[in-house]
């Protein structure tokens, strides 16, 4: 049940073809993008419902709904705005970086159409800081998409204004949470604000606003060309479409690529990734989400279904399908250590528990790293990420807690070995 | 009126109360450290995590929560107290736990809700974190190290003072709050980031390592730097005022003070007059009261006294006086020191009706004459919220930096004349207009054209008074209610060549219209009253007798003695009591009691706390604003004696208002 390439939606993934308008036209974007827009603003957003797409940036919340929640119509004259969360940050992830630098144009008619649906006046694409190419091209499609009268006045003859204004952010890993990214783009210091109220009632400069992740909106005029029943017919209930999933690691081909949700861990590295590097029993474990969801050991992940519910089941999450794979030459303590670095560096410091929760969790996990602990230290960690988790505005502080507990959930034997054996070489070293 | 239940107990609670106020007012109390009642909420400490039900399985954050029908709320769960734990482990980790050499000691919410809400022993082995002090003025000394990143302080400069100097730098565990580019905190309202701050991290400058709270006795007090009567607690040890805190009063200071309020304290040990002088020979020397007492009877005056009351002086020295010249048989009594003379005859003319917190209301003010920021900082607090709710502001008058955007007319007072049509649209079409006349422009004559504007745009109306004038001195509303006024003001008293004058701390006066007066100085600072004088009496400061006050609003509010005077200086009233006897008159009173008792006899209102009340406007006279406004205050750190006595105000001074930065180096 492996996605054929007919029934792909990023047809130019790997930038074999050209990212500009007239190629990106020859592909089939923009195309009638009026006719979409005439079926009305309720119709789009049912039929988005209707093809049960969830968010891709990670947290998975069924994208029609989400857009359902913005006003109808201003009762006080406050326009409403499309975010569009192109901060992509997590390690591990890399898919919205391939639709900027090589389908901009799909992004950009998305932002059309689902600003529309939500009655917006216009998109705010924020590019992270880091993507420099990829904010050129964004910026010359913009370009390109005003200049051929698809946006702006009118937006592409469909009698709907819409703007598509792209802010490049600064490089912080926070400002990927939407209400720090509303923050940052009204010029303030990226920190996450306090929920409620929610960006759907007051977000970008006090206004009704929703954030998208890239791919999320990209994906939309595919699935209103194609109906909702063509998305609907991949993967499993509640989890259903295509999804781009990035592998890295310790596979033989590390690639990104556009598969069914629901496909099985070993089809997706069999098929497209060549194998585990040193074959199927050199495997570790994974971590099937980008750095912010518990890993997960090898015997469990390889038969698992890759899509939101499936890996929930394993105490996991599947993310933003960033795929990381660790062989056995892997030293987990010391990857999921460098995770907690991270995430302290990235604590925007807002609340009390992540931003000193953060920088005591790596502490420890660098002393567990060589050993130089009590094991009961484990534990005391243990408890440390469960104080940290869940009290804080944020989820970053989850996502910093996550790891570690998937860590010690699994592989506690290993931290009590090196602890063992630290002692012991301490005890030769005294005699 | 959402009704919820707190820890088994079911009550109503206001609409748009958070769960935080809904358990406060179920009588639990809630640890906090970055929630402040007038502060915007920022939700970042987590101290005040409970459990709610319905909601997600985690703890709440109360302070940002809004209080909902049919919530469960829990103070007292596993749940809770873990995370109570949880948020208070994390905030010590990090905090250098240095309380014995820690300013805030004994008054620290950190410690206080440590001993609480912690968990008794620390599990943190790693090193801790250290941050390099941060330069914020003269006023706050910085021991970031200690900072637990509440930002209330962030929140305070940008949300109540209007100024954007205060912000966080960095992120993460790296985060440093710090004043922009370092640079000192420039305005009135700067030190009450001190009294903010939950822990030591930013603690007072001047009162560094002088004391611990226990030590100190507390007494309520009224200030006397300004006119609004700010309800302060002046602490003591010993004979010394070590420092001045804000009092909550919602309807004078709500619970800030402004700089000078604060510090100017320092200066009652400096400069003071601790002895009887008297000028022999062009100079002063030192002589005992019944010498001064000789030199004064000398004078064989009769009745040709005068008095001149100073702008720090409470009701019952005015009152004093008053009772010794009226047995005397002489009625030249004047509290204007400066000169003017605008009819006090109706005193609701010359008052800030609106009072404070009703100035917030108002929607749409034309200032003549004030700088508001200097002259009353807390007004401008005020004024700022009104302008935050959508008022309109117009000055008339030379430009300063306002903290909320204002129109300036012009320097010229005859602009009321003519004021531009959008002006006098926005002032007649407002549904609570207000005027506000300051010192300058009662002096450049334009209190009878505000009366008049009040009439024609019906400043006066049901439930609202918007006709206001703003003073700085904290006596003169008591002395106007006293009846210490000439019609021609302090002319009057120098036409009439008084034998002997008395000057009660009067330093403002242009003493040399005097010139062939035995001037008798009856006060606490060696400043101009004193080097003009030919007697000098020692008196007492505010904090060293106790003393009825009206504000500028027409409050009226009594406040109680701290300390002695030192060294010979007596009460005021004490020394006016024995020049009765010098004079061989009767004034009535050997006591305070008694003389409140006949102060309050003869002006009932002054009896009473809280706002007096002077009837209806009168009709506008004829008099035109003539000439530039002027403001009379040059120095907001150095307006008064006690103040210019000072080393604190003056450091203040030299640094944030002439830059003079070597005097920063020179005090280190």
């Amino acid at each position: 049940m492996t996605l054929q390439d007919k029934d792909r939606i990023f047809t130019n993934l790997y930038g074999f073809q050209d990212w500009g308008l007239k190629a990106a036209q020859k592909r089939g974007d923009w195309d009638a993008t009026k006719a979409l827009i005439a079926r009305g603003q309720d119709s789009i957003i049912d039929e988005v419902k209707a093809s049960g797409l969830r968010g891709r940036g990670g947290a998975g919340f069924p994208t029609g709904l989400k857009w359902s929640f913005m006003p109808k119509e201003s009762k006080d004259g406050r326009p409403s705005f499309l975010v569009i969360n192109a901060d992509e940050s997590e390690p591990g992830s890399c898919k919205d970086r391939e639709i900027l630098r090589h389908d901009p144009h799909k992004l950009i008619e998305g932002a059309l159409v689902a600003g529309f649906a939500m009655r917006a006046r216009a998109a705010y694409i924020y590019i992270r800081g880091e993507f420099i190419r990829e904010a050129e091209n964004l910026f010359a499609a913009v370009q390109q998409a005003y200049d051929a009268g698809l946006l702006g006045k009118n937006a592409a003859g469909s009698g709907y204004d819409f703007d598509v204004f792209v802010h490049r952010g600064a490089g912080a890993y926070i400002c990927g949470e939407e209400t720090a990214m509303i923050e940052s783009l009204e010029g303030k210091k990226g920190q996450p604000r306090l929920k409620p109220p929610f960006p759907a009632g007051a977000g970008l400069y006090g206004c009704p606003t929703t954030v998208n992740n890239v791919e999320s909106i990209a994906v939309v005029p595919t699935i209103l060309r194609r109906g909702a029943s063509w998305f609907s017919s991949f993967g499993r209930e509640n989890n259903k479409g295509t999804k781009l999933f990035q592998i890295s690691g310790h596979v033989d081909k590390p690639c990104v690529v556009e598969e069914t949700m629901g496909i099985s861990f070993r089809e997706l590295i069999e098929k497209h990734c060549g194998g585990i590097r040193g074959g199927w029993d050199n495997l570790l474990a994974v971590i099937p989400g980008g750095s912010s969801v518990p890993l997960v050991p090898a015997e469990q992940i390889i038969d698992a279904p890759m899509d939101f519910d499936g890996l929930k089941e394993l105490g996991s999450g599947l993310g933003t399908a960033g795929v990381i794979v660790m062989d056995k030459s892997t030293d987990i303590v010391r990857a999921i250590s460098r995770l907690s670095y991270f995430y302290k560096h990235e604590s925007c410091g807002q609340c009390t528990p992540c931003r000193e929760g953060t920088g005591w969790m790596w502490r420890m996990m660098e002393r567990l790293r060589t050993g130089a602990a009590e094991p009961r230290e484990i534990d005391m960690l243990y408890e440390v990420t469960k104080q940290v988790e869940g009290h804080t505005i944020c989820a970053l502080g989850d996502a910093a807690a996550w790891p570690i507990q998937g860590l010690i959930k699994h592989f506690r034997p290993e931290l009590e070995r090196r602890i063992a054996e630290h002692a012991g070489a301490m005890q030769e070293a005294a005699e | 009126m959402p009704k919820v239940t707190v820890d088994g107990q079911e009550i109503e609670v206001p609409n748009g109360a958070t769960v935080l106020q809904a358990c406060e007012l179920a009588g639990k109390e809630i640890p906090r450290f970055c929630y402040h009642e007038r502060l915007s909420i920022a939700g970042n400490c987590r101290m005040c995590l409970v459990e709610v039900k319905p909601g997600p399985p985690k703890p709440q954050a109360s302070c940002a929560l809004p209080a909902t029908e049919g919530q469960e709320i829990r103070t007292d769960s596993e749940m809770v107290k873990k995370a109570r734990e949880g948020v208070m482990e994390f905030l010590l980790i990090n905090h250098p736990l240095d309380c014995p050499i820690c300013d805030q000691g004994g008054e620290c919410d950190l410690q206080d809700q440590a001993m609480a809400y912690g968990r008794g022993a620390s599990r943190y082995h790693e090193n801790k974190r250290a941050v390099t002090e941060k330069y914020m003025g003269p006023l706050i000394k910085t021991w970031m190290t200690r900072c637990i990143h509440c930002t209330r302080c962030v929140r305070f400069s940008e949300e109540i003072a209007g100024v954007d100097e205060i912000g966080a730098l960095y992120r993460g565990e790296d985060m440093q709050i710090t004043t922009y580019l370092e640079h000192a905190a420039k305005h009135e309202l700067s030190a009450n980031v001190i009294d903010l701050c939950p822990v030591g991290a930013l603690t007072s400058r001047p009162y560094a390592f002088e004391a611990r709270p226990w030590e100190l006795s507390k007494t309520w007090g009224i200030d006397v730097s300004d006119a609004m009567g700010t309800n302060i607690r002046i602490d003591a040890r010993m004979r010394e005022v070590l420092r001045v805190l804000p009092r909550n009063n919602d309807d004078v200071n709500e619970e800030w003070i402004s700089d000078k309020a604060r510090w100017q304290v320092d200066g009652l040990t400096r400069r003071r007059l601790d002895k009887v002088w008297i000028r022999r020979g062009g100079k002063l020397e030192a002589a005992s009261w019944d010498e001064a007492f000789a030199v004064i009877a000398g004078a064989n005056a009769g009745s040709s006294v005068a008095a001149i009351a100073g702008d720090l002086l409470d009701c019952e020295t005015m009152f004093a006086a008053k009772k010794l010249l009226g047995a005397l048989g002489s009625t030249l009594i004047e509290s204007r020191q400066t000169g003017m003379d605008y009819p006090v005859d109706n005193l609701a003319a010359v008052n800030f009706n609106s009072t404070f917190a009703g100035i917030e209301e108002a929607d749409a003010i034309l200032i003549v004459g004030s700088h508001i920021r200097w002259e009353a900082p807390l007004v401008n607090v005020r004024l700022r919220k009104a302008i935050k709710r959508g008022a309109k502001v117009f000055v008339v008058g030379p430009h300063w930096e306002t903290t909320y955007p204002a129109e300036f007319l012009g320097d010229d007072a005859a602009v009321l004349g003519d004021l531009p049509s959008h002006v006098a649209d926005a002032m007649s079409q407002a549904e609570r207009p207000a005027i506000i006349v300051g010192g300058a422009g009662l002096a450049a004559g334009a209190l009878d054209t505000a009366l008049s504007l009040a009439g024609k745009w019906n400043l006066v109306r049901d439930g609202w008074n918007g006709f206001n004038v703003l003073h700085m001195a904290a006596a003169r509303m008591g002395a106007l209610m006293l009846g210490f006024a000439q019609k021609g003001g302090l002319r009057d008293l120098a036409d009439a060549k008084p034998k002997v004058l008395l000057s009660l701390g009067a330093d403002e006066v242009n003493y040399q219209q005097f010139a062939g007066s035995l001037k008798v100085y009856i006060g606490h600072h060696g400043d101009k009253g004193a080097h003009a004088a030919d007697v000098i009496l020692p008196a007492s400061a505010y904090t060293e007798k106790a003393g009825t006050y009206v504000n500028t609003e027409g409050r009226v509010q009594m406040s109680d003695k701290a300390v002695f005077a030192p060294g010979d200086a007596r009460e005021d009233w004490t020394i006016l009591r024995a020049l009765a006897d010098v004079f061989g008159v009767s004034v009535g009173f050997d006591s305070f009691d008694e003389l409140r008792a006949a102060m309050i006899a003869e002006v009932p209102a002054l009896g009473q706390e809280g706002l007096a009340s002077y009837g209806a406007l009168p009709q506008p006279g004829t008099g035109t604003p003539k000439g530039k406004i002027a403001y009379p205050i040059k120095d907001f750190y150095l307006t008064n004696p006690i103040a210019r006595a000072s080393l604190v105000m003056q450091r203040c001074s030299a640094e944030l208002l002439h830059g003079d930065a070597d005097f920063a180096e020179a005090a280190e």
